[in-house]
């Protein structure tokens, strides 16, 4: 007979879950108001999700006062984990979605917002994200991540154009071959080491001196697959540009920058480790991943015609660009990633806006696509603030200093100086001076070249107060940037070494 | 408020700029020409503050930014920067003063009042990452500049222009970062400060690296053979304004970053350098000339005389000693003054007959004879006629790689004295003869908003070719102190050799003045 399980309740610490149940619950609840009364408007919604994401911030930053006093967190049969990065990227998360989900107030309507459940989705979705990033236990981050996905791969076709259902299926079925990589490499680590943890993984592996070499090279194998999915690392990028291309643009800005940021805590958990062990193979395999994501995704980007699918290309080089810091490994390239993906969000997040006030609801004859580059010409012409908006976030998305992410690229750079990466450093440098070809030639487009009439009365169509304010803030991030870069480093530094990165 | 000079010199055309956006259009270009003059009187001001005997930094500001990273604000002004900075503020008052240009004239004064920030932001930083942003920075007004206001290449001219530029500097940036690694390797902290920086020795073998990598950033702003291709696009392409801002000021931040970092940063490896890059710098005057030469285009020839003038200036830089550099950097600032003019003219008769091909002209002396002369006493500038500016920088710059060789030495003059062909044998084309032209004949002498822009220059350009006094002296004073240091961090027995010691000499009484 087996003896009777007793744990007590206080051992289970259940308030390390606080952040995400605070997600569910407002996605429950969400639910259940659309029960109750039927055709609220989506701003009821909106709001209401605001409300329960800034519930969700305040316990997030609630836990890095705890971690900052007493160190890690850990609970629910040291499922979860709550150090220094799970608080940092539930912050760069929360934060994110919270200048997200206002681009539901569009003033035209759509068809996904008029659906509550696209909003209890979307809080699912960030719970999951917050599961994946909270847990060293393998199959925990197994679950968030597929929790998360399955409803981005539903918010996605909820845009319900034909592209959209595309950009879904195609989503789903790559994410289902990644979950099931994620799973082998999960399974291959748990048979020769006998946990799912990833900190028991290594000491194991340690221990007995990597003795299992070959299957740790085939775990890792799958695991960066099924990561490198996530990240859209060339080559598993494939589906990024038509995936974002199908989804609305809110979205695909969406997409580029939280989804990664749960996909490097991962990263970062899983690969340093191996990295500082001494994985050779990993390390040249994560250097030409580093390199030739940055470069080839730089050189397709060239030849885009449409600008969604040029930021598509863009952020994949940029999630490259980012990568570099798990290569390199210090705690400097570590805080660096937090930074610049802090930084990021906010300039991403304002471009992709800009593409999203000008969505316009058909296409007009011989328009190819939802944002070629010719709708923006002349644009300084006829809106002069609109396309120093659009410059400006190109400009720095191009990292040209003093904007955002400039900051975040030299003390990237720095990091690999440091780190001892020349080569790469070099590298870095060059890929951003190709880079800076493509978003120029939306800067062209817009400042010298003459105005196409048709397109513009689908300029700013979709503006409405909100959605303007998120620009102003994305603005304000970008510009001001260089004053935060010194407190946000500070911060960064201290929980990126205090958990031990 | 003196001791905020020069931060309100740098922000003050920003902040005017964004005010400018609420001006009407009818008067944004007497909006303009104000604020560009009170910044032409701030820098005034600054120079009648300015200590002469002093050779170390002046007005020196100080503010953490990132002091994690040890990125500060700190700027300050000595006797090289100071007087490139009132070319700066001078010239962009000329430039709105004289600006004929009638498409959408707001965007063009708000972009110009940026760009000066950017510029006096370059001049005046002494922090590397500072210096660098606004050196990145000054590339986007110029670039709309051009891609704006330009000719029917436009668009190729300015894409190229700040690709080549952006390219150049993201490797300097490199170098920096290392810089400031190898700063923390030996201190324990990080820094960007340049004076911070003079301190470190470096070995050799580093010092070569760093050296090439901010060589490449510099030399295609500068921009030295062969990285020159994308000059002659910018300013065929350009419209006049851009054009003479590009070759007064923007030129010149690669040979004023030249020795503000290459020279005491990189002593061994300057020396190491110094006869490839005079190699470089002969084949610039020489090579320049002679397309010069061939150039049908008035304003290509200029461009071109423009590349073989900055041939002269690196090779002054890289004499090391202190006759080359104190002329180099006049000779920066009479280039600036004679090439700015020399783009000036050429725009009026560009503005009359639409066309800058030689060619199209002849015996306009008959037509234009104001014109004509102000021509003909920039060109005798431009060619170094003695007792007008350009010929005290030349002759110093001489002077300077003369004690480091005098074949080299030997070539370059000869070539500078051949380089005077280019420019009489295009003057004569244009202005002597006959008028051929029907066009030419009834064409309007130079007019009353015009002078206002050329006469200061002429007046600039015969004053300080007589009585160069007034700025050698603070720029001897500064230099010195820059080869004083650049001696005492040589290593290598060679550049030991070649920099000269100053500190048991007559140069230490100016020195000695500094409490």
């Amino acid at each position: 007979m087996l003896a009777p399980i007793s744990i007590s309740l206080a051992s289970l610490n259940i308030t390390t879950m606080a952040p995400m149940l605070i997600a569910i619950v407002g996605a429950l609840a969400i639910l259940c108001i659309d029960l109750m009364k039927e055709g609220l408007h989506k701003s009821f919604y909106v709001m209401v999700s605001l409300l329960f994401l800034l519930l969700d911030l305040g316990a997030v930053v609630d836990f890095g006062n705890v971690f900052l006093k007493s160190g890690s967190v850990l609970g629910m049969f040291d499922m979860m984990l709550i150090d220094g990065l799970s608080i940092l990227s539930q912050i760069i998360i929360v934060a994110g979605s919270m200048l997200f989900i206002p681009l539901a107030l569009t003033s035209k309507r759509f068809h996904e917002y008029n659906y509550p459940e696209y909003f209890a989705l979307f809080l699912f979705m960030i719970a999951g994200f917050q599961f994946m990033v909270a847990s060293d236990n393998l199959i925990l981050i197994f679950v968030g991540l597929e929790t998360a996905s399955l409803a981005l791969y539903t918010l996605i076709a909820l845009h319900n154009r034909s592209k959209s259902f595309e950009a879904a299926v195609k989503y789903f079925t790559m994410g289902a071959l990644a979950a099931g990589f994620f799973a082998f490499g999960s399974m291959i680590f748990y048979a020769i080491t006998g946990s799912v943890e990833i900190n028991q993984i290594a000491l194991a592996l340690a221990k007995d001196e990597y003795v299992n070499i070959g299957f740790v090279l085939v775990a890792v194998v799958f695991l960066l697959g099924a990561i490198g999915f996530k990240l859209s690392m060339v080559p598993f990028h494939t589906w990024t540009p038509d995936v974002y291309e199908g989804s609305s643009a809110a979205l695909a800005g969406y997409m580029s920058i939280v989804p990664k940021i749960a996909g490097f805590v991962v990263a970062m958990r899983l690969f340093e480790f191996l990295v500082h062990s001494g994985v050779v193979w990993l390390q040249v395999v994560l250097y030409v991943s580093v390199v030739v994501t940055m470069t080839a995704s730089n050189i397709w980007a060239l030849v885009q015609n449409d600008v969604k699918r040029m930021l598509a290309y863009s952020s994949i080089s940029h999630a490259g660009f980012v990568m570099a810091a798990i290569l390199i490994g210090t705690t400097q390239a570590n805080t660096a990633l937090f930074l610049y993906w802090a930084l990021f969000s906010f300039t991403n997040l304002g471009a992709f806006s800009m593409l999203w006030v000008s969505r316009q609801k058909n296409l007009i004859p011989g328009q190819s696509s939802d944002h070629p580059y010719e709708k923006f010409a002349g644009l300084v012409k006829t809106m002069p603030m609109a396309a120093i908006m659009i410059g400006l976030f190109m400009l720095s998305l191009a990292g040209i200093p003093p904007f955002g992410l400039f900051w975040g690229k030299i003390y990237m750079i720095g990091a690999a100086v440091s780190g001892g990466y020349t080569v790469l450093a070099i590298i870095m440098a060059l890929n951003s001076a190709i880079a800076a070809y493509y978003y120029l030639k939306l800067i062209v487009f817009m400042f010298m070249k003459e105005p196409i009439a048709e397109y513009q009365k689908y300029y700013l169509m979709n503006a409405s107060l909100s959605l303007k304010t998120i620009i102003g803030i994305a603005a304000i991030g970008t510009i001001f940037a260089v004053f935060a870069v010194n407190p946000l480093l500070k911060v960064i530094t201290l929980f990126v070494y205090n958990s031990g990165y | 408020m003196q001791e905020h000079i020069l931060s309100i010199l740098i922000f003050f055309p920003a902040l005017a700029a964004m005010f400018g956006f609420v001006v009407h259009k009818d008067s944004v270009r007497a909006y303009g020409i104000t604020v560009a003059a009170i910044e032409f009187f701030l820098s005034l001001w600054l120079w009648n503050l300015y200590d002469p005997m002093t050779s170390g930094m002046q007005f020196m500001e100080m503010a953490p930014l990132v002091s994690a990273f040890g990125i500060s604000y700190l700027v300050g002004v000595d006797g090289i920067s100071l007087f490139i900075i009132i070319l700066s503020t001078f010239f962009t008052l000329i430039g709105i003063a004289s600006l004929t240009e009638k498409r959408r004239v707001k965007d063009l004064i708000i972009t110009l009042l940026f760009l000066e920030m950017t510029m006096i932001g370059v001049f005046a930083a002494l922090d590397a990452i500072v210096f660098y942003v606004f050196w990145e920075l000054s590339l986007i007004p110029m670039l709309y500049i051009i891609g704006a206001w330009g000719g029917p290449l436009r668009i190729y001219a300015s894409i190229k222009f700040f690709l080549y530029t952006f390219t150049g500097s993201l490797v300097m940036l490199v170098g920096m970062l290392f810089m400031a690694y190898f700063y923390y390797q030996a201190t324990g902290q990080w820094s960007f400060s340049l004076l911070e920086w003079y301190r470190l020795i470096l070995p050799v073998n580093i010092q070569m690296w760093l050296f090439a990598a901010f060589f490449l950033g510099f030399a295609i702003k500068v921009p030295m053979f062969p990285f020159h291709t994308w000059l002659p696009y910018a300013h065929g392409q350009a419209p006049t304004i851009g054009s003479v801002i590009l070759a007064a000021i923007l030129l010149k931040m690669g040979t004023y970053a030249f020795i503000r970092f290459s020279l005491p940063l990189f002593p061994d490896a300057s020396v190491a350098f110094m006869f490839p890059i005079a190699i470089i710098a002969i084949i610039m005057i020489v090579y320049a000339a002679m397309v010069a030469y061939a150039q049908e285009d008035i304003k290509q020839v200029v461009a071109y005389s423009s590349i073989s003038h900055m041939g002269v200036i690196i090779l002054g830089i890289f004499s090391m000693n202190v006759e080359g550099i104190t002329g180099s950097v006049f000779l920066m600032i009479a280039h600036g003054v004679v090439s700015g003019a020399l783009f000036l003219l050429v725009g009026v008769i560009y503005d009359r007959r639409h066309t800058k091909l030689m060619s199209e002209f002849g015996g306009l002396a008959s037509v234009m004879p104001r014109y004509a002369t102000i021509f003909g006493i920039m060109m005798m500038a431009s060619v170094g006629l003695p007792l007008t500016i350009n010929f005290v920088g030349e002759f110093l710059s001489l002077l300077g790689f003369y004690k480091q060789s005098h074949s080299y030495t030997l070539v370059a003059g000869t070539a500078i004295i051949v380089g005077a062909i280019y420019m009489l044998s295009a003057y004569k084309k244009a202005f002597f003869g006959t008028v051929t032209n029907e066009k030419n004949k009834n064409l309007k002498d130079v007019n009353r908003t015009e002078l206002l822009g050329l006469v200061p220059l002429v007046v600039v350009a015969i004053w300080l070719g007589v009585y160069p006094k007034p700025l050698l002296e603070p720029i001897n004073n500064s230099v010195e102190a820059i080869v004083q240091l650049m001696h005492d961090k040589a290593q290598t027995l060679e550049a030991k050799q070649r920099i000269p010691d100053l500190s048991n000499s007559a140069g230490l009484n100016s020195t000695q003045e500094a409490h």
